[in-house]
């Protein structure tokens, strides 16, 4: 009704002009509402990066309803355990008991012993004070040839610390064992998708004869345990930073934070620094930038000032991507994004300069859910999100970077939204499946 | 009770529950959350939110809040929130942080009341229970606190029907298929809770002289109502081609005596060996169904809360996995949800009866519209 009523007003009331926005929060906090785009991965795809472990979760039953339908859509159930909490165990604080007896339950049942377990506690057990140590001392003695680790569903942590991501991102490293060194052995970590093999950062590492090691590409856990052996770890996407340091903490790995970025000094500022550390020649990246710009030069021809908008599930730096596209010429219009991060701030004080007009709108603001979603010249859109905000069919439809890095990433990027204006798709069909690239079957 | 599922699913929570119950009618419903529910109940529970605008939000509480005890957070977004989109009625409802916090919901809707003026209800769920319980309380609440008390029956073929939701029947068509078998039967259907009346609807219907409970979740409101206006109620669901009609003559025989019924609890049980799993009146009815037209005795497993009125001699509850698998041994048949194949004896012949809150979304294209179709 009110969307009928007052759709302009509602858009004016909910957005911000880039040269008006609050950094790093444009948008108050308040109740949250959640589209219906889901590609971006969850803990429970996540944990399922590592080949063989069981997941169990010990949640209440709401918390649990998500994470096992996660598991089912991927296909992933047989790999999947979890134990209910009611109200009594809050009563009885007999909470240890039940994790004890409810893992040693599952662990019996299985068809056979996994190698390792990823036991997710939850926000309650925090606020009981439950203690971990003892329920992972007591398992780790019943079960000595599983390797258990404690992972963690905690939402209500997400402003204390690390994020439950972060968290995710750096427990899926933390059953490495340390083995001796390989100084030939380099690890990429804390990705969901696997990086493109053309990127500068993978060719660079196997070209000079290197074993890139990567949890998307292991397929057995012995595999897995082989990435203790680099003595290199390398963190690309921006969540997975802590879990970097902490390998370098406990395995003595060196750790690189090479962000996934926009910005072609940055890019090419990385690419000088893993070449120092891998004691390899520089590389001239003067082709690859050329090959970037004509390619966004193409696509930019192809768009013909057709408007652009993208959202911050896309890629991990959004704020570096509109001030790339606004460079190249490229109409962006709006973006979708809840909040702006430090790592962004020179690129989002660029645009504020630069792009005054362009606008940003909240995804999660509840005025969102009866914002009109037809924009009048759906927009050519970069993110599930954007697409679903705008109404169009014209997406390149990527989450969390998609696997695209350095030069080549862009360049790939332009083809990609080159590719999306050319062939359009099914937004509803594709942006509802969970964890895009998991192997989650569409629904 | 190890309270343990190695492999199954679990159902649908009361949170998500009392946002599905109240999804159509115009109102606003906040789960008191930090996330992660608001992303299961668009994601697996509510089939409806894509194409409607309903208006489903979390609080997003954080550990201070918590901690602090900040109720004023909650209170003033809920009110700002109001306040803008203006709502028909607020519902507020929690999970397990504010739950042990002692949250008190009746108090912090009282408080969003007062500060913009829109009806608000508190829903104490805590995310532990299944969505009978919440949808359940939600219904209840809407009949205590809008249902018309001046409404007068003038129709004696006049019926609500309560518990037709979309996790119960999903968007299939089971719902108007319901509504025509009832219209075809000449009666006037007053309000259906919630599938497909508004508000107002639901506002007028003491004006009902039966209710028909068509799952678990509307026997707390028909319970209301029978309070409210002594309407009596009949708990069935008219699957099949057979059992329609008895569920048409009890309905009839409510409405002429005030007597309370449950039909399909009168059906054989000893003996049977197929199994049915799944919520109580609808699997009562279906199993009834089935007898109806094939002549073979059901017993049903109720994996979700039942008074014990809704389950026949023979019936019974069983929560867990633990439970469940040694009252599976030795069926023949077993009709249930695809997610409990993995759990059922390998002897035994498996129909697949996929359920809205229970595998969500996943096999939503294979769910049936049973109502009025033939089983056999």
């Amino acid at each position: 009704m009110l969307k009928r009523q007052m759709p302009d007003r509602i858009r004016a009331a909910v957005g911000v002009r880039m040269a008006d926005a609050q950094l790093p929060a444009p948008f108050a906090g308040g109740l949250e509402y959640g589209a219906p785009a889901r590609g971006m991965w969850n803990i429970v795809h996540t944990g399922m990066l590592i080949p063989g472990a069981h997941e169990i979760f010990v949640c209440a039953e709401g918390c649990l309803r998500g994470v096992v339908l996660t598991a089912a859509e991927m296909g992933a159930a047989e790999r999947f355990s979890m134990i209910s909490i009611r109200e009594n165990n809050v009563l009885d604080g007999d909470m240890e008991e039940l994790i004890i007896d409810g893992v040693t339950d599952i662990l019996h049942k299985l068809p056979a012993m996994p190698p390792a377990v990823l036991l997710y506690t939850s926000c309650i057990h925090h606020f009981m004070a439950c203690d971990l140590d003892r329920v992972f001392r007591t398992l780790r003695g019943r079960f000595p040839q599983v390797d258990f680790t404690d992972c963690y569903m905690n939402p209500i942590m997400r402003k204390s610390g690390l994020t439950p991501d972060q968290l995710m991102r750096r427990q899926l490293y933390s059953l490495l064992k340390k083995r001796p060194v390989n100084d030939k052995s380099v690890s990429l970590i804390g990705n969901d998708l696997p990086t493109d093999g053309t990127s500068e950062l993978v060719r660079m590492i196997r070209e000079n004869g290197f074993t890139l090691r990567d949890i998307t590409a292991c397929r057995t856990y012995g595999e897995y345990q082989l990435m203790a052996e680099s003595f290199l770890s390398i963190s690309t996407y921006p969540p997975a930073r802590a879990g970097g340091d902490a390998l370098e903490h406990r395995l003595g790995q060196r750790h690189l934070y090479l962000p996934w970025s926009a910005d072609f000094d940055v890019i090419d500022q990385n690419l000088q620094t893993l070449a120092g550390v891998l004691g390899v020649p520089a590389p001239d990246t003067a082709a690859a930038r050329r090959g970037a710009l004509d390619a966004l030069e193409q696509t930019r021809q192809l768009l013909n000032g057709k408007p652009v908008a993208l959202d911050y599930t896309a890629v991990p730096r959004p704020m570096e991507l509109a001030r790339l596209l606004i460079r190249c010429g490229f109409n962006l219009t709006e973006i979708y994004i809840d909040a702006v991060s430090g790592e962004e701030e020179a690129a989002a004080r660029w645009l504020q300069s630069h792009a005054p007009e362009l606008m940003l709108y909240p995804t999660s603001d509840p005025m969102m859910r009866v914002a009109p979603r037809q924009a009048a010249e759906p927009p050519l859109c970069i993110g599930q999100k954007a697409a679903y905000f705008t109404g169009s069919d014209a997406f390149v439809n990527i989450v969390e970077g998609g696997g695209l890095y350095g030069f080549d990433g862009i360049a790939r990027l332009a083809g990609l939204m080159a590719d999306a204006e050319l062939n359009r798709k099914d937004p509803r069909g594709l942006i509802t499946v969970k964890g895009l690239g998991c192997g989650c079957c569409g629904i | 009770m190890k309270q343990t599922a190695r492999i199954i699913s679990t159902y649908t929570s009361d949170a998500s529950g009392v946002a599905s119950a109240l999804f159509e009618l115009g109102g606003m419903t906040v789960i008191h959350d930090a996330s992660g529910c608001n992303s299961t109940y668009n994601t697996h529970d509510e089939p409806r939110w894509y194409d409607t605008d309903s208006l489903v939000f979390v609080s997003a509480m954080t550990e201070m809040d918590a901690i602090m005890g900040d109720d004023e957070k909650v209170i003033g977004d809920i009110a700002d929130a109001a306040q803008q989109l203006q709502p028909r009625f607020v519902a507020v409802c929690g999970t397990p942080i504010p739950m042990l916090v002692g949250t008190d919901f009746t108090a912090v809707a009282a408080a969003v009341e007062a500060r913009t003026g829109i009806p608000a209800m508190g829903l104490a769920t805590n995310g532990m229970h299944t969505y009978i319980s919440g949808a359940g309380m939600a219904l209840a609440a809407v009949a205590r606190r809008f249902a018309d008390r001046s409404a007068v029956c003038t129709n004696r073929r006049s019926v609500n029907l309560l518990g037709l939701t979309p996790l119960d029947f999903s968007v299939n068509g089971s719902d108007a298929a319901m509504r025509r078998l009832l219209t075809r039967a000449g009666w006037e259907i007053v309000s259906c809770w919630a599938m497909g009346s508004g508000l107002d609807e639901l506002c007028r219907a003491g004006q009902a002289a039966v209710n028909l409970v068509v799952s678990s979740a509307g026997l707390p409101a028909a319970r209301e109502l029978q309070t409210l206006f002594g309407t009596p109620y009949v708990c069935a669901a008219p699957f099949g081609t057979a059992f329609p009609q008895t569920v048409l003559q009890t309905l009839e025989e409510a409405a002429d005596t005030g007597v309370c019924s449950v039909p399909y609890t009168a059906r054989p049980t000893a003996g049977a060996q197929t199994v049915l799993i799944g919520e109580s009146v609808t699997s009562g009815s279906l199993a009834a169904a089935i007898t109806a037209e094939t002549g073979l005795p059901v017993r049903v497993l109720c994996p979700t809360e039942a008074q014990p009125a809704l389950l026949a001699p023979g019936d019974c509850m069983a929560e867990d996995e633990d439970d469940l698998i040694p009252l599976l041994a030795g069926a023949q048949r077993i009709i249930a949800d695809p997610m409990y194949r993995p759990i059922c004896p390998a002897g035994s012949a498996f129909f697949p009866l996929p359920s809205e809150a229970f595998s969500g979304r996943i096999y939503r294209r294979s769910i049936p519209n049973l109502v009025g179709t033939p089983l056999v």
